[in-house]
């Protein structure tokens, strides 16, 4: 019963997802509008009080024990609890009933998220810069005939797509378009259609109760 | 007098003016189209305008010259007639009124006619491959090292006494890429549960880090080890991209894991996380279906599920023959498709002569 019920739920639940493509009727559109979202969010909102508990749990253990680096989970706690009272009370656009602006110093969600959230996911966005250099470094290293491939072709592409091309060989820049758009897109449609039959196959398998591994398996 | 100014001027007004209820839509839609007006070259555009009596049109709308057709918002049962003027400048050259017009809600999207037969076709040949291996039929499947490898990830990690670190990516719990994402951790976690390994995984969705704990404790208890099980070993880390990426890096860097697992769909984190990865000296598979993202996985990670790969993979662990049968069918899918591609491509070419166009 306890896999039967979930399997009868999510047997429904596919079966009227589908439904939904097929029928463009107001009346359908209603319900399946109500199920992916509304629904979605009511699940969401319980998800997240469970989520935050994971992560206060997993913090309060890790400065319990002391854990490595455990004083940057005070860092945590403290930042949580912070914004959590400025969130609820001070509102988003510092619309609360809690007073988030000492003259000239603003502290709502908004301006901490835009000040420390944002600059913050950009120091972290400009390390790709290096990461790419390394990655590309290895890639090509050439050990093998597929690393070599890349090399050749990485390396017409680049000399095709720089003015140097062009006066190497008027048709370099042509040829470096005709990769880009003929092989490089086909090998991507592949992918494409590959992952298009997965999706629809995988569905099938959960839809019909036959996939079973995100309920921890078994027959 | 207006007219007789048109008439002067010489602006003729477009004719044929057509409305119609938008096909295969929800209701609340009308098309109109209509023939250009001969003198579509000098004009500004066309405005069109609606009446609900057939006596006192309004304008509803304006579109540029060349252009013959319409989308109207309108309401369901209620009965429309329309006008469409070419404008140049101050003047306009009316046509004749429509026919009435209602729009409604249609119960049947027949456009996606091609859609419903392919669905039948590859859902047909998908089940007709379940249904064989049920009966007990030996399916081949071709090897696919990423997965071949996750004994031997998992196995390394037991010698060395570190964590297996699975980092499930960005997705949302309705994303295939992460239903099949945990799918494969309920296996993995099977064998870390076996093999009595750390596992990690840290989630950035809260519905997908519920399901992911469940996942881990079923596949737990279904090895015989609720007691290995650590609640804490599943948990939330941050729903923001960066912090999310941050956060794993972090892990990556104390816990020193010796497999990292990145299933799923990732953005541009995937190469920060799979360099950082790489850097600590784990053994890395990947597997994602967001195209952007594989080369760096493939660059940066020593196994990559590729695509179909990806979904292909709980059934390859498991080894279920239902599962198996269902890559048959996908297969078979793809043949089809493959067949029909080189079929319109050899109709292509040969309708394209000279074949030396190749490059153009």
């Amino acid at each position: 019963m306890k896999k039967r019920i979930p399997l009868i739920l999510i047997f429904v639940a596919g079966l009227l997802g589908v439904i939904s493509f097929v029928i463009p009727h107001p009346s359908y559109q209603v319900y399946d509008e109500w199920m992916r979202n509304d629904l979605l969010r009511v699940l969401s909102a319980f998800a997240v009080v469970l989520a935050l508990g994971s992560l206060l749990r997993v913090h309060f253990d890790k400065i319990r024990r002391k854990r490595r680096n455990w004083q940057y989970s005070w860092l945590l706690l403290v930042a949580f609890g912070g914004s959590a009272i400025i969130g609820l009370f001070g509102g988003v656009a510092a619309d609360g009933i809690l007073p988030t602006t000492v003259r000239s110093f603003s502290f709502d969600i908004q301006t901490l998220y835009e000040n420390i959230v944002i600059p913050l996911a950009s120091s972290m966005f400009a390390l790709l810069a290096f990461f790419m250099a390394s990655a590309a470094y290895r890639a090509f290293r050439v050990r093998s005939t597929e690393a070599t491939l890349l090399l050749t072709a990485a390396f017409i592409v680049m000399i095709g797509v720089l003015p140097l091309g062009y006066s190497i060989s008027k048709h370099l820049p042509a040829f470096v378009q005709w990769i880009l758009n003929v092989p490089n897109v086909a090998a991507q449609r592949g992918i494409v259609l590959g992952i298009a039959l997965g999706v629809v196959a995988t569905s099938l398998k959960i839809i019909l109760g036959i996939e079973r591994a995100w309920l921890g398996g078994g027959e | 007098m207006i007219f007789i100014l048109c008439a002067l001027m010489g602006l003729a007004p477009p004719t044929n003016v057509r409305a119609y209820d938008t096909p295969d839509d929800g209701g609340g839609s009308i098309n109109i189209e209509w023939q250009l007006s001969p003198d579509d070259a000098q004009i500004d555009g066309y405005e069109i305008y609606r009446s609900e009596d057939g006596v006192n049109f309004t304008k509803v709308g304006f579109i540029g010259k060349s252009r013959s057709l319409n989308q109207d918002q309108t309401e369901d049962g209620i009965t429309y007639t329309y006008k469409v003027a070419a404008v140049s400048d101050t003047l306009r050259a009316f046509s004749q009124p429509s026919m009435e017009v209602i729009s409604s809600a249609s119960w049947i999207n027949v456009a996606k006619m091609n859609i419903y037969v392919a669905m039948i076709i590859f859902g047909g040949l998908i089940l007709y491959y379940i249904y064989h291996a049920r009966k007990g039929k030996k399916l081949f499947i071709r090897k696919i090292a990423g997965l071949q490898a996750i004994d031997d990830a998992v196995g390394r990690a037991t010698e060395m006494g570190k964590p297996i670190l699975y980092i499930l990516g960005l997705g949302y719990i309705e994303e295939i890429a992460t239903l099949a994402s945990l799918n494969i951790l309920g296996e993995v976690a099977k064998k870390t549960a076996q093999y009595d390994t750390k596992l990690i995984v840290p989630n950035a969705d809260p519905i997908v880090y519920t399901v992911a704990r469940e996942i881990v404790k079923e596949s737990y208890t279904n090895v015989g080890r609720p007691d290995a099980y650590d609640p804490d070993s599943v948990f939330f880390l941050a729903r923001e991209q960066m912090a999310y990426a941050a956060g794993i890096d972090g892990i990556m860097t104390r816990e020193k894991p010796a497999t990292n697992f990145l299933v799923g769909y990732f953005a541009a984190e995937s190469l920060v996380l799979a360099e950082t990865g790489a850097a600590t000296g784990a053994i890395q598979i990947a597997g994602t279906d967001a195209l952007a993202q594989l080369p760096f996985f493939v660059t940066a990670c020593d196994y990559t599920l590729i695509g179909e790969e990806l979904y292909a993979a709980s059934a390859y662990i498991s080894k279920r023959p239902l599962l198996l049968g269902a890559i048959k069918g996908e297969d078979w899918s793809k043949v089809i498709i493959a067949t029909v591609l080189i079929l319109a491509s050899i109709i292509g070419l040969v309708s394209r002569f000279p074949i030396l166009s190749l490059f153009q």
